[in-house]
């Protein structure tokens, strides 16, 4: 049986490492501002994080991951470039599966850097490799870049990639939103009739919506239905893309020849060449590294480029040992107009030990 | 010992309960004054009646001090995570029906699936500053639903009762509630969005798989099932 001792241990020598890699050790709050929480993640959080609130304060939430206060601090006053290591718990509500932790810690380290993106994100993945090379574990690694640099290279209006481009991380409603613009279900009535103006409705208009922004969703869906539909190449090449599970050298023979026909991924099939580079150069075997294009996608929503996770072939039960991946578009957000590129990644010591055990 | 049997202590709800067992051989009577949560079992022995509200069953039969419970399928899945885990459904007692839905203000013409209510509710935070709220006090199924359907951008704001006036009153641009004609919500200027209701709600005599049985009480509880059940 792990203690909490042993954990709190494991933990230490896991900061030390990172310490020893260049990080600057720091601390946050367990109690975080709620309002930032739900600002970034949506009413979803709740579902996932111990809410609590005084008077004063107003509501709080048991730190459900370090990133986000991290990333604030940062972006306040850190300096260029900066590397972050921390240790501590996090809280995660468990309501569907009373096997999974509530509580437990987290050892991480984050860099902020605007040198070289591709050297960041190698530094972090090699790191993270090497501290769990013993447990003999899985690694997956995937981009969101390269299906966000597909999406915003979709020939159709800026209104449907910017939809597909905020549904990236909700692969049902991405899916929905495909078919439909690709004309793939059919238009219902009552909103055929809408388009055509012959839908009357004499009910009182109450709440806080007004008329005008009613009838700027028309004229939204008015102009939506003018568009053409997506091409069914486009689309067929975009499922393409999400199926490609490969080792990755042969994942990015498979993004070159999709890159033909979708030539928007380019540059960021070039970005996954480079990193596969400086990944061998630091030691990493890439020849067997598996890539899959749709990792990452049902995770936190705040991933928008490398992604990485670490898990146990044998202990499917258990959640990934660790975790990580690029979020600059985070450090925009929480930056108050500033951004720099983020890359980092965390451990779990406790899942290491039992995996040990 | 004896087999508590927990059952809605108000209204038309413990009207129609009474029946229900009374069409299966087992009377139920409150006793005392008006006022008094007392009841009397007959038809069957062993059987002690608890009267309390509805809304009290689930957790009464999740912490076990209920064996049986009356009380609709809403509360349960509302009010119990994993509740499968804790109470078995043994019968649907066809009445108490009430859908589980999100209603919106019926001028909002542009708005007839959650696909339509996921692009609203983005532009909504937009114009105003602030995520669209709904209104409700079913907030885990509501929750659950919505994030199954990726929509992302609201916050549920509590409401226990009057939850249809919410709209009108500026506190809550929609809500999510239980109906079962929905007159309420018509007379409120609301609808409902087309997809399928978030739950469908009866009725429904639950078991609690936790509540400790003695040897004598098992077989009471046997006895019960088949009368109630058979």
């Amino acid at each position: 049986m792990t203690t909490r001792a042993d954990t709190l241990a494991r933990a230490a020598t896991l900061r030390a490492t990172f310490e020893a890699a260049g990080a600057v050790p720091v601390e946050t709050p367990i109690l975080q501002p709620a309002e930032t929480l739900l600002d970034l993640y949506g009413e979803d959080i709740r579902a996932r994080a111990y809410v609590t609130s005084d008077a004063l304060r107003g509501e709080q939430m048991l730190r459900p991951d370090f990133t986000v206060p991290v990333v604030e601090m940062h972006m306040a006053h850190g300096a260029e470039p900066a590397r972050y290591t921390y240790s501590g718990e996090v809280f995660r509500r468990q309501e569907h599966d009373p096997d999974r932790a509530n509580e437990y810690i987290q050892v991480g380290y984050e860099v902020f850097d605007r040198a070289n993106p591709a050297a960041a994100d190698a530094e972090v993945f090699a790191l993270f490799a090497e501290a769990v090379a013993p447990l003999g574990l899985r690694a997956a690694t995937g981009d969101i870049g390269i299906l966000m640099a597909a999406v915003r290279g979709l020939q159709t209006s800026e209104a449907r990639r910017a939809a597909l481009l905020r549904h990236i991380w909700r692969p049902r409603r991405f899916r929905a939103l495909l078919d439909r613009y690709a004309g793939r279900v059919p238009v219902p009535t009552r909103r055929a009739k809408l388009l055509d103006g012959a839908l009357d409705c004499d009910a009182p208009l109450i709440g806080k919506r007004s008329q005008t922004e009613i009838d700027a969703r028309i004229a939204l869906l008015r102009a939506d239905a003018a568009e053409p539909p997506l091409s069914g190449a486009e689309v067929d090449l975009l499922d393409a893309l999400l199926d490609v599970r490969e080792t990755t050298p042969y994942a990015l023979a498979q993004l070159r020849d999709i890159a033909v026909d979708l030539p928007a991924i380019g540059p960021a099939v070039d970005g996954l060449a480079a990193r596969a580079e400086t990944l061998a150069a630091r030691g990493v075997n890439v020849e067997t590294l598996p890539f899959e294009a749709s990792f990452g996608r049902t995770s936190m929503e705040y991933y928008d480029g490398f992604v990485f996770g670490f898990f146990s072939p044998q202990r499917a039960d258990l959640p990934a040992v660790a975790t990580g991946g690029r979020y600059d578009a985070l450090t925009r957000r929480l930056g108050n107009g500033a951004e720099i590129p983020a890359v980092g990644g965390v451990l779990r010591p406790g899942l290491m030990l039992e995996l040990e055990a | 010992m004896s087999v508590k049997l927990g059952v809605p202590s108000k209204g038309r709800l413990m009207e129609k309960t009474f029946d229900w067992f009374g069409q299966h051989g087992i009377t139920l009577t409150r006793t005392g004054s008006d006022r008094e949560y007392a009841g009397a079992v007959e038809g069957i022995g062993g059987v002690s009646l608890v009267l309390l509200s509805a809304g009290e069953v689930p957790r009464e039969l999740a912490a076990g001090r209920l064996h049986f419970g009356v009380t609709g399928t809403d509360l349960v899945q509302e009010k119990l995570p994993l509740w499968e885990q804790q109470v078995e459904p043994m019968a649907e007692l066809g009445f108490g029906h009430a859908d589980l839905v999100l209603a919106v203000p019926k001028a909002w013409v542009d708005v007839d699936t959650l696909d339509d209510l996921d692009a609203v509710a983005t532009a909504f935070r937009t114009a105003h500053g602030m995520r669209l709220r709904i209104a409700t006090k079913y907030h885990r199924l509501v929750r659950d639903h919505l994030r199954h359907g990726g929509v992302a951008d609201y916050a549920l704001v509590d409401s226990q009762g009057a939850t249809e006036g919410t709209v009108a009153n500026e506190t809550a641009e929609m809500i999510a509630d239980i109906t079962s004609s929905g007159e309420t919500l018509r007379a409120n200027h609301l609808k409902v969005l087309e997809d399928p209701p978030i739950l469908r709600s009866q009725a429904t005599l639950w078991r609690s798989r936790v509540a400790e049985v003695s040897d004598g009480d098992r077989a009471v509880a046997a006895a019960l099932i088949t009368q109630l059940t058979g």
